[in-house]
């Protein structure tokens, strides 16, 4: 019945959302990390999402395809190289190495993730009440 | 005279699994308004309520041992009545065409007229039901 399908739908949303969430967080919270290398610089990381396609190769009904999150990629702009060689953690050139997060992006990614992950809530919500009313068909 | 289920629930036994399916493709809009290249679709509601209506007690249905295999016949109320929305503004840079303003205001037309069927079906079956019992309180 295709009023169950939407709670996976919409749940497979809500995951996909809180991942981007997490991420969000992640970023944030290391948005002031600074390291002595390139290589060990925190990186900013973004969730990639895809139709879950799988489900429509194994007979689901076209039209409801739910979420997925193909993986997770860190950002390739460049890092901010800073003269500080007062730092604890300089190089032996003087350099500190801050990760490329833009907080002002993540904010509004913040902001995105969450509107999107309540407009799935009410999804699932109504779908409920739907379901339920239909349960209680007949019955007065 | 018999009492026919069929005729009593008329239309209404369609329109509300009609409504059901449109509000999964319309939910599946909404869950993937952040993907990138997903094209936002609907039902094609009064070819899928025909279809609903015209569909016979005993379909056709492919035999199927794997799968993988194409489900043929009617099984799917959904089969060849989705089809994709024409977005009402430019691409936003990442193909998707989901405005979800549209698919949340769709979303509870939708669910607000479910409920309207589901109305008319309890009042066709109060209706029965008084039939039935005769004149007992």
């Amino acid at each position: 019945m295709s009023l169950f399908r939407i709670f996976d739908i919409a749940g497979s949303a809500m995951s996909a959302q809180s991942v981007r969430l997490n991420a969000t967080a992640s970023n944030l919270a290391n948005a002031e990390s600074v390291s002595s290398s390139a290589e060990t610089t925190y990186r900013a990381r973004r969730p990639v999402f895809a139709s879950a396609l799988a489900d429509v190769m194994q007979g689901e009904k076209e039209g409801s395809v739910g979420v997925e999150v193909k993986g997770v990629l860190e950002s390739q702009a460049p890092l901010l190289r800073e003269f500080n060689p007062t730092h604890p953690m300089a190089d032996k050139d003087g350099f500190i190495y801050r990760p490329n997060v833009n907080p002002v992006e993540e904010m509004a990614d913040m902001m995105s993730a969450t509107r999107s992950y309540q407009t799935n809530v009410q999804v699932a919500d109504s779908a409920k009440q739907m379901l339920l009313q239909t349960l209680r068909m007949g019955k007065g | 005279m018999a009492i026919s289920f069929d005729k009593a629930f008329g239309i209404h036994q369609y329109t509300i699994g009609a409504r059901s399916a449109r509000a999964e493709v319309l939910a599946a809009n909404i869950a993937n308004a952040d993907t990138p290249g997903y094209k936002a679709r609907d039902l094609d509601f009064s070819s899928a309520l025909e279809q609903a209506q015209s569909r016979t007690q005993s379909g056709f249905a492919l035999a199927t041992s794997d799968a993988r295999h194409i489900q043929g016949g009617s099984s799917s109320s959904l089969a060849g009545n989705v089809k994709y929305r024409v977005p009402n503004q430019p691409d936003t840079g990442d193909g998707n065409t989901v405005d979800v303003q549209q698919e949340r205001s769709s979303f509870m037309e939708n669910g607000l007229e479910y409920q309207a069927s589901l109305e008319f079906l309890n009042s066709r079956i109060s209706g029965l039901l008084k039939a039935i019992k005769g004149d007992q309180a």
